[in-house]
């Protein structure tokens, strides 16, 4: 049985292709033959994260026209070959393919492949609409900031409107130490603001942009960074398995740390 | 410019940092994404009720308190109406 999952958030920014990247990476390491949509017409990133930007010939946009077929179009990862990418155009605008049209192709994809995750665009028109439709269940990203998990609550709302069912939380770059000062939302704050499940939770972690760079996902990094860890955890957690959550603890910061900061800070 | 640099340098744990405040903000504005109702809406429900209430009881209108809230995905309109006396008698608008 076939798992469709759409990573969405209503707000951009807070890490849906991340999200889409490591879990889709991360599914496959666990030998999971997985396929990640870009369904972010015209501004596509997905392809970019995973470092496949060079190597997309065909998008979904050409399958759905039948000029030509669905293996085609797929990019098949070289480090990790149970993963494959499904392209979206980027010269097409948001209303190139139908909920229709996503339909199509999810069942396709679901002949070959165990998890298909959707990347969603942000937003809550016609894009994230035709992001939805095919998916049974739902990622919710959401970073601990206001204007996130506000559009993160309009989004569950959309989602439980729709026909997704099933809808579990990402908070993503939490920082312990913010946290601990009272100055920022806890996961439990987000938690019980969202009232859904949390099945994931990242740290704020500046190897992500690293990555970024590279277009290598944290969860192929060795040693794997704690940011990669909680995306594997993640991926674990999909599988049925209890996995602890990582314990994020702010390391204290010492009285020369801060008299350093405030030396160094005067002069930059 | 003294204290400033001593209070950096041993910090005092801030019970009151901004947590409390953007969870209060949160779920005030999140109740009304919820409800989806007009805030001209609310307002006129607001009047009509005090109308209403005020037929029998006099309210103390400082103390009043008129939101929508939300718990755990359910939103509720909370009234919180002090009654500074009851009217002696029944008036009869009608």
């Amino acid at each position: 049985m076939t798992r469709t999952i759409v990573v969405t958030s209503g707000k951009g920014g807070v890490g849906k292709t991340t999200t889409t990247a490591n879990l889709g990476m991360a599914l496959a390491k666990r030998g999971r033959r997985t396929v990640v949509i870009d369904a972010d017409f015209g501004l596509r990133n997905l392809d970019l994260l995973l470092g496949l930007e060079n190597r997309i010939v065909y998008t979904a946009v050409e399958v759905l026209a039948q000029e030509c077929r669905l293996e085609q179009a797929l990019v098949r990862d070289k480090r990790q070959s149970n993963l494959c990418l499904l392209p979206a155009a980027q010269n097409r605008l948001k209303e190139a393919v139908s909920a229709d049209q996503m339909r199509q192709l999810v069942s396709l994809l679901a002949e070959d492949f165990e998890y298909i995750l959707i990347d969603s665009p942000a937003g809550i028109e016609g894009g994230f609409q035709n992001a939805v439709a095919a998916a049974r269940e739902a990622l919710i990203v959401t970073t601990p900031e206001i204007a996130a998990v506000r559009d993160a609550d309009r989004v569950v709302g959309l989602l439980e409107a729709n026909s997704v069912k099933k809808i579990q939380l990402v908070v993503n770059r939490v920082r312990p130490a913010m946290v601990a000062a009272n100055n920022m939302m806890s996961v439990k704050d987000v938690q019980e603001i969202l009232a859904i499940p949390v099945v994931g939770v990242i740290p704020d972690d500046e190897k992500v942009i690293v990555s970024t760079n590279r277009g290598e996902p944290l969860v192929l990094a060795d040693p794997l960074p704690l940011a990669g860890l909680a995306f594997e955890n993640i991926a674990r957690r999909l599988e049925g398995e209890d996995v602890p959550f990582l314990p994020l603890e702010a390391p204290r910061e010492g009285f020369l740390d801060r008299l350093q900061k405030i030396l160094f800070a005067k002069v930059i | 410019m003294i204290h400033e640099l001593l209070e950096r340098l041993f910090p005092r744990p801030q019970p009151s940092g901004s947590r409390e405040e953007v969870k209060q903000r949160l779920k005030v504005v999140i109740a009304h994404d919820r409800a989806d109702l007009p805030p001209e809406m609310v307002a006129a429900m607001r009047q009509e009720i005090l109308a209403v209430v005020s037929r029998y009881v006099e309210i103390d209108p400082e103390g009043m308190e008129f939101v929508l809230d939300s718990n755990q995905r359910a939103t509720a309109l909370v009234a919180n109406l002090p009654i500074r006396r009851v009217r002696g008698e029944m008036t009869k608008d009608d």
